[in-house]
């Protein structure tokens, strides 16, 4: 049977395994590991993955569900993830409107991916960006004083 | 008082460079190279005991202290965990160290580790920090290179590891004991105390959890003295034998409605309203503040007539908060309205309860809608005695939850109810609804 996980990134996740004295503690490199791949992680990686570090798929696919970060097969991320905040700090200086301007734009709700599949908008919690509010993250990298009036020029250069 | 020169954020604002010779030829690792040959790790854990310094994450409890905890002669291993979960809204200082300085931040983290007799530390970063992650993960390969990490560092009888683990989303990891679940590989459910983890944490060893903050002064005080660290701050107060003082240079944060967000450093004891006017660039828009938050959201809500408080760790309880929290200021202006910051704050505790415990789970799912009624012109009077009541009843003080996220979630929703009840009053009678109602994504 083929497997989801390529040989590439069993390797990556295996090379985890002598930094903790449990291979549990693995999970979480793994499914980072796994989604930055496919961008999702699906149900057959999830039993590949307990299968390397010796566990039951249920407890891979409860640490996985209780992180709101990893998406399942059935809602693949796009090619880019957008996280825009939306907590105090950037909510006082338009976070919501900045969310409601990028949400209108792609025409998707938080959680969506746009129709050509460059972009997934999420509504993140504070990310720790709050003296360039409002904010976003692209990936894992912030942007700050993203004002309305750059949301197109960003958008743009996430379609590239 | 005399200037005060920075000294977390000295090399951070000449913009020096943040990789190891750099960090070097500015004295860097000289009080580790210190601590190796003239101290013990008794004697480092004596200094910052002497030092006074309370964690910078949060709880603001004695470090030296802390460390105290772990059982004497113990095999081993013990571990220690660095928590850069900085997720608590409105907070970045952390993630300016890590980002801009790494090696100070590393440098207080071998020294806790020597200190500790931690062999092995993990360093558990929140996934949003990417940057944070790819500069720390370099700066550790130059000291692996340097002989500065691995075994036999600088030709001793000491050996480290340190491993970065990024989280994946979750305020909840912040907790120290959801920090370890989370470490190991599980939910990040927080664990019943005791045990706490300097006799049982990490995979079920004795452990340490530091914050970035606290170990970069760990340096500071190893290098520069325990004296250099008393003689700025807040000494404790003679009529309280609980007060353990709050010595030393703090990094605050403001952010939200003032002309010029930033991270300053400071010796504790600022007031709000200075830091706000001398460091933030006083309100925006020429407006006044009507409110803030002192410590990040969960420490709760100053009003503008409280704004003389100290942010010291004892001046924000004076005024009915929680404490000092992370130190991170949010200024909110006279045209904000009190609901929507209401709805702000009860939102992201809703998202971000782990579920375990009940009444956290419900209450902040319950004070999330009835803000939700609030904003939608709803609202009934009845609902600011119910918001009060829930506030009151979650969290670890009226003994209900595990951990302290529901203290958090309550204290701003009662500070924001008892302090602000004539505009909500207004609000409802007047059937108001808030602007932000038809955006997109606003629930």
């Amino acid at each position: 049977m083929s497997s989801v996980l390529t040989d590439e990134l069993r390797q990556k996740i295996l090379a985890y395994v002598p930094r903790y004295p449990s291979k549990q503690a693995v999970t979480l490199p793994a499914l980072h590991i796994v989604q930055d791949a496919l961008r999702c992680v699906p149900l057959e990686a999830i039993r590949e993955i307990a299968d390397l570090l010796d566990l039951s798929p249920a407890e891979v696919h409860d640490t996985m569900s209780f992180y709101g970060i990893f998406r399942d097969k059935e809602h693949p991320l796009g090619k880019t993830r957008l996280w825009v905040c939306r907590s105090l700090a950037c909510g006082l200086r338009g976070g919501d409107e900045l969310l409601d301007t990028v949400c209108k734009k792609l025409k998707v709700h938080p959680g969506g991916t746009s129709d050509d599949g460059k972009i997934t908008v999420e509504f993140a919690e504070c990310i720790g960006a709050c003296e360039g509010a409002p904010a976003v993250l692209i990936d894992d990298e912030a942007r700050l004083n993203l004002t309305p009036d750059k949301v197109d020029a960003l958008l743009e250069e996430l379609r590239r | 008082m005399a200037e005060f020169e920075p000294v977390l954020l000295r090399r951070i604002a000449k913009k020096a460079s943040p990789w190891l010779d750099a960090y070097r030829a500015d004295g860097g690792y000289r009080a580790l190279q210190k601590a190796l040959e003239e101290m013990s790790p008794g004697q480092v854990v004596d200094a910052v005991k002497a030092s006074g310094l309370r964690g910078r994450g949060g709880a603001g409890f004695p470090t030296g202290l802390k460390w105290t905890f772990l059982p004497k002669d113990h095999p081993g291993p013990i571990y220690m965990c660095i928590n850069a979960d900085e997720s608590e809204p409105c907070t970045f200082n952390n993630r300016i160290l890590m980002e801009e300085d790494p090696h100070q931040v590393l440098e207080g983290i071998i020294l806790s580790c020597y200190a500790t007799r931690a062999a092995t530390a993990y360093l558990y970063l929140r996934y949003e920090y990417g940057r944070g992650y790819r500069v720390l993960q370099r700066a550790i390969d130059e000291l692996y290179g340097h002989n500065l990490l691995g075994r036999n560092i600088l030709g001793k009888d000491f050996h480290l590891d340190i491993f970065l683990h990024r989280g994946a989303g979750a305020y909840i990891c912040g907790e120290e004991t959801g920090l370890i679940e989370s470490l190991e590989g599980k939910r990040a459910w927080p664990r019943i105390k005791p045990p706490f983890p300097a006799v049982e944490g990490a995979f079920r060893k004795p452990t340490v959890v530091n914050n970035i903050e606290t170990v970069a002064c760990v340096t500071h005080i190893i290098d520069r003295g325990v004296e250099w660290f008393k003689s700025m701050g807040v000494p404790p107060d003679p009529k309280n034998p609980r007060d353990a003082g709050s010595y030393g240079p703090k990094l605050y944060c403001i952010s939200g409605h003032v002309n010029n967000p930033c991270c300053v450093e400071l010796p504790m004891g600022i007031t709000l309203r200075d830091l706000v006017n001398e460091h933030g660039g006083g309100v925006w828009k020429g407006r006044k503040a009507k409110g803030a938050i002192p410590g990040g959201i969960s420490m709760g809500i100053m009003t503008e007539a409280e704004f003389d408080t100290p942010l010291d760790f004892a001046g924000p309880g004076k005024v009915g908060c929680l404490g000092l929290g992370t130190a991170a200021v949010t200024v909110f202006d006279e045209e904000t309205s009190i609901v929507d910051v209401l709805h702000n704050i009860c939102r992201f505790f809703s998202h971000e309860s782990c579920g375990q415990c009940t009444p956290c789970r419900e209450g902040t799912g319950w004070m999330l809608k009835i803000a939700e009624r609030l904003r939608r012109g709803q609202g009934r009077l009845e609902d600011l005695k119910i918001l009060e009541e829930v506030g009151d009843k979650i969290g670890i003080m009226p003994g209900t939850t595990i951990c302290g996220l529901a203290d958090g979630a309550g204290w701003p929703v009662k500070n924001a109810i008892r302090k602000f009840r004539p505009e909500f009053e207004r609000y409802i009678r007047s059937a108001e609804k808030s602007s932000l109602l038809e955006l997109v994504g606003g629930h």
